[in-house]
């Protein structure tokens, strides 16, 4: 079984084959990558050069939150000094300056504040079926922005709504997404 | 600080356009500008340019398009402040000449979305809110952080889908008017609420479309201004704020707290009553990327009680002959939203209606001699607010 990451670039790949394969051909029949587009018969140079971009962020200051992802678990933090909550949990806090953070469990009921439903996808999620975001206020004070795994017709302002955390069905990562609460 | 004026301006034609290069396109409302302003590229001391970028070739594009224009080797800069980052670069040649660096500075954007495929496009604008918090896990696009406050707000106020159309009919209506606008065909409601969803509640045509263009204005002190014009447009005022990056962070999704700051700092400065701004205004310019964001605006500037400012979209109060005429140049809906050039396409529009020469039919009655442009960065991410004056 491929992984997420395998798929996602075999998604893409078959995606663009067929314009790479134009672009091959072009360069094959003129010896340049040009075109006439074909709205504006404007000519147009394709770049030859592909940038494939992939960061690495670093989760080393919030690597509990991540050990927690992995545990099935989502935390947030806490200031020991002046008790200021954070999600998404910050390893410094802005208000009295200290990074001496407790790491808590966040709770798992909050209620729906807004949401919208994501018709026109990225290019890298477009392998999804249309999905729901919406964003969630937890008990704590804080908000938490994540997918809603519902019939969007059913949702409503201040429904309550479960926290789970798991591997995400389709691409087998571990993250974190809101159901209907029973 | 010393007073500055706008005194030359230029907009490139806005739309769909592959066939012209990034500094090509810029050289358009640049020479539209200095023909404007009757000078010539070695009379710049320096510019600003307004560019995201990410989507188009060039890296460094301020260093490219100084370079087509002549520009070198005055002090040029690029500056981001996401679809604000044209009021970014106006705000900053603003402060070279208030501050006494420089007596004339360009102010620019520029933006060529079209170098890459759609998709790519709304990956980027995707991204652009909290990269990890908001894309990484849940693909949050630009039209989706707009539905969120679109779903809060016709929850809480009773705004319908046909109130967004509105919008969008107008900004449509006086697109058709404009010859450098992308759209130059009048909507229906219908056509508006058949559309097809891009993010639930907001459809294609809620929503600016993906743009290439530029625009250009000359900005110089009080001294040099007399000099080389007889209308010179002041800045009277610019406010400026920042929202949080992660949208969960906000208190309401109902309105963007970064622009009712900006607009009472604005005001503040400008010397008008934040209670009634209208009596003060001609005509303003609102971030309009959705339509759901120029019903907002309409209420963070003071246009409309909080939670009415559906009701100006209804009652048509923002034509000509309304409260106060909103996007007569079609707005970012219509005209186009090149994001790094709309901010200055703004400012070079609304001197345009204080010197009343707008095509016939969408230049606003300028009685009072104030306008006001609204500019919103991500949504709510950055917001300037800039006060213009005869």
């Amino acid at each position: 079984m491929s992984t997420v990451i395998e798929k996602l670039r075999e998604y893409l790949d078959k995606a663009e084959a067929e314009q790479i394969r134009q672009l091959d051909q072009l360069v094959a029949a003129t010896g340049l990558p040009v075109y006439k587009d074909p709205k504006t018969g404007a000519l147009v140079w394709v770049d030859v050069r592909e940038l494939r971009l992939r960061f690495q962020l670093s989760v080393n200051k919030i690597a509990k939150f991540v050990e927690g992802l992995s545990q099935e678990r989502l935390y947030y933090t806490v200031c020991k000094r002046c008790g200021a909550k954070y999600f998404p949990p910050q390893a410094d806090c802005p208000r009295c300056k200290a990074s001496d953070m407790e790491w808590r469990e966040v709770s798992r009921e909050g209620e729906l504040i807004t949401w919208t439903v994501i018709n026109v996808k990225p290019a890298s999620f477009a392998h999804n079926k249309d999905y729901v975001v919406g964003i969630v206020r937890m008990p704590e004070g804080f908000n938490i922005t994540a997918w809603v795994d519902a019939d969007p017709s059913a949702l409503r302002p201040g429904m309550r709504l479960r926290l789970v955390v798991g591997r995400r069905p389709g691409e087998n990562y571990i993250t974190y997404w809101f159901r209907p609460a029973q | 600080m010393r007073r500055v004026a706008v005194v030359g301006v230029g907009i490139s034609k806005f739309g769909y356009r592959p066939d012209v290069s990034l500094p090509e396109l810029a050289w358009e409302a640049v020479k539209e500008a200095l023909d404007d302003a009757r000078l010539d590229a070695k009379d710049i001391e320096a510019y600003v340019v307004g560019n995201v970028g990410g989507w188009s070739s060039e890296p460094l594009p301020a260093v490219v398009v100084g370079e087509y224009c002549g520009l070198a080797p005055s002090s040029g800069i690029r500056v981001e402040a996401a679809c604000a980052s044209g009021s970014s670069a106006v705000r900053t040649a603003y402060h070279m000449v208030a501050s006494g660096e420089a007596d004339i500075v360009m102010a620019m954007g520029v933006e060529k979305m079209n170098e890459s495929p759609t998709p790519t496009v709304v990956e980027f604008i995707g991204r652009a809110g909290n990269y990890f918090w908001e894309f990484e896990n849940f693909g949050l696009t630009f039209p989706g952080y707009y539905a969120l406050h679109a779903t809060a707000y016709m929850n809480k106020y009773g705004a319908t889908e046909a109130d967004l159309c509105e919008v969008a009919v107008k900004n449509h209506y006086y697109g058709s008017l404009n010859p450098k606008a992308q759209f130059q065909k009048p909507i229906t409601l219908e056509e508006c609420l058949k559309s097809r969803y891009v993010a639930w509640p907001l459809k294609l045509y809620d929503s600016s479309p993906i743009t290439d263009g530029s625009a250009a204005v000359i900005l110089a002190s009080e001294e040099v201004a007399k000099k080389i014009t007889d209308t010179p447009v002041w800045i009277k005022a610019i406010g400026a704020a920042n929202g949080t990056s992660n949208l969960s962070k906000r208190e309401d999704f109902t309105g963007l707290e970064a622009a009712r700051l900006a607009a009472q700092r604005a005001y503040r400065k400008a010397g008008i009553d934040p209670n009634e701004p209208v009596k003060y205004l001609d005509v303003a310019e609102v971030h309009d990327c959705f339509t759901i964001a120029e019903i907002m605006a309409y209420e963070d500037l003071g246009f409309a009680k909080r939670g009415e400012g559906y009701k100006l979209a209804r009652e048509k109060q923002t034509y000509i002959g309304g409260v106060i005429p909103v996007n007569l140049s079609g707005g970012l809906k219509a005209k186009g939203h090149p994001i790094g050039a709309t901010g200055v396409a703004m400012i070079a529009e609304l001197t345009r209606q204080l010197r009343q020469e707008v095509e016939r039919g969408r230049q606003a009655p300028i009685k009072k001699g104030m306008a006001l442009a609204h500019n919103v960065g991500g949504t709510g991410h950055y917001a300037f607010v800039t006060i213009l004056s005869l």
